[in-house]
């Protein structure tokens, strides 16, 4: 009887964990989201990953010649600490919460990224299942469109989040709900470059 | 001490952002071709019940761990500011597939290209950084 009932607890407690490794539904996403936002909050911080940019730049000495860099970076600290979490958080996740598939996208995408040379995982060998081999795969590294890829659309990314004043987390999340009109005209901003580059310019630079 | 709680959440928003799958490009993509509503669910969940958590925080005089209340700045009004700055960022983001929070979670994937983008993307603030002064704000 005893040991009918550990084993049965066993197998519940494998069951959570295949339960969880599975993609996550958009819904419960959202709200984990919500809760990251709130204990940021309590915790005296605010949620916005890009100002860690700024941070790096100041640890860097830009401080010295740019008066932008030039703050008291010691305060942001626990702003590292909290993307050194996501490192590791990144890391359990794929170590000890592997989905079985890879990423699952609609057939109408997979059909236009095949078109374009771009071809979604088949197991989550290639990319974690995450990440297109063509661009971010090691032996494609060195490659023209690569380095447009990575090089260039890291720049935007750092200068435009800092223009703007904030990225995906401190303007369409943190800010949308604050309900700030500044962050509505940003993530209308987000989309107007993000349509460009998807639509008009990313089908030319992927035939590269 | 301190930090234990930010590096715990900071782990929790790595496990979120990888079983959410925001971290895909392909999820960012389908996106911007409006092909699945994924994206827009996470985001809109968290924007309509983040909304009603803070303004519950601020009917009920919310406080911090040490006791301060917790306060909520108006972000200063301007429309190139927000406008330039939000495309450019979009334009780089439909590319690397990757905003600031991802690129960190990545990179405990393994994924080591993304090194080059978090490099750039501190080369792109900086450059914000030494030019803001010229900028439309």
């Amino acid at each position: 009887m005893l040991s009918n009932t550990s084993h049965n607890d066993n197998k519940s407690s494998m069951n959570f964990i295949e339960f969880i490794s599975q993609p996550w539904h958009w819904s419960i996403s959202g709200l984990a989201l919500v809760s990251i936002m709130t204990l940021l909050l309590w915790f005296g911080g605010e949620f916005g990953v890009s100002s860690n940019l700024r941070t790096f730049c100041a640890i860097g000495g830009a401080g010295n010649t740019h008066s932008f860099f030039d703050f008291n970076w010691k305060k942001q600290i626990w702003n590292l600490v909290f993307i050194g979490g996501a490192i590791i958080g990144g890391f359990i996740a794929v170590s000890y919460l592997p989905s079985s598939d890879p990423v699952q996208i609609s057939d109408s995408t997979q059909i236009y990224l095949e078109s374009v040379g771009i071809n979604a995982p088949a197991t989550i060998a290639e990319g974690r299942g995450y990440l297109p081999t063509e661009i971010f795969g090691s032996t494609n590294l060195f490659s023209f469109r690569s380095f447009v890829f990575l090089i260039a659309g890291g720049f935007l990314v750092g200068f435009g989040s800092r223009y703007a004043g904030g990225c995906t987390s401190g303007h369409a999340i943190n800010g949308l709900s604050s309900l700030q009109i500044p962050s509505l005209i940003a993530v209308v901003g987000f989309f107007i470059g993000g349509l460009l580059m998807s639509w008009i310019i990313l089908p030319k630079l992927l035939i590269l | 001490m301190k930090f234990v709680k930010f590096f715990v959440t900071g782990i929790f928003f790595g496990i979120v952002m990888t079983k959410s799958e925001a971290i895909s490009w392909f999820r960012i993509q389908e996106m911007f071709r409006f092909e699945s509503f994924h994206m827009y669910g996470i985001i809109g969940t968290a924007v309509i019940v983040g909304a009603l958590v803070k303004l519950s925080i601020k009917k009920l005089r919310g406080k911090t761990i040490k006791g301060d209340l917790i306060s909520f700045k108006d972000k200063d009004m301007s429309i190139p500011r927000y406008l330039f700055g939000g495309i450019i960022f979009g334009l780089g983001w439909a590319m690397t597939g990757a905003c600031p929070g991802p690129m960190f979670t990545l990179l405990g994937h393994g994924a080591w290209a993304i090194l080059i983008v978090i490099g750039s993307a501190t080369i792109g603030t900086y450059f914000y950084g030494a030019l803001r002064n010229r900028l439309p704000h």
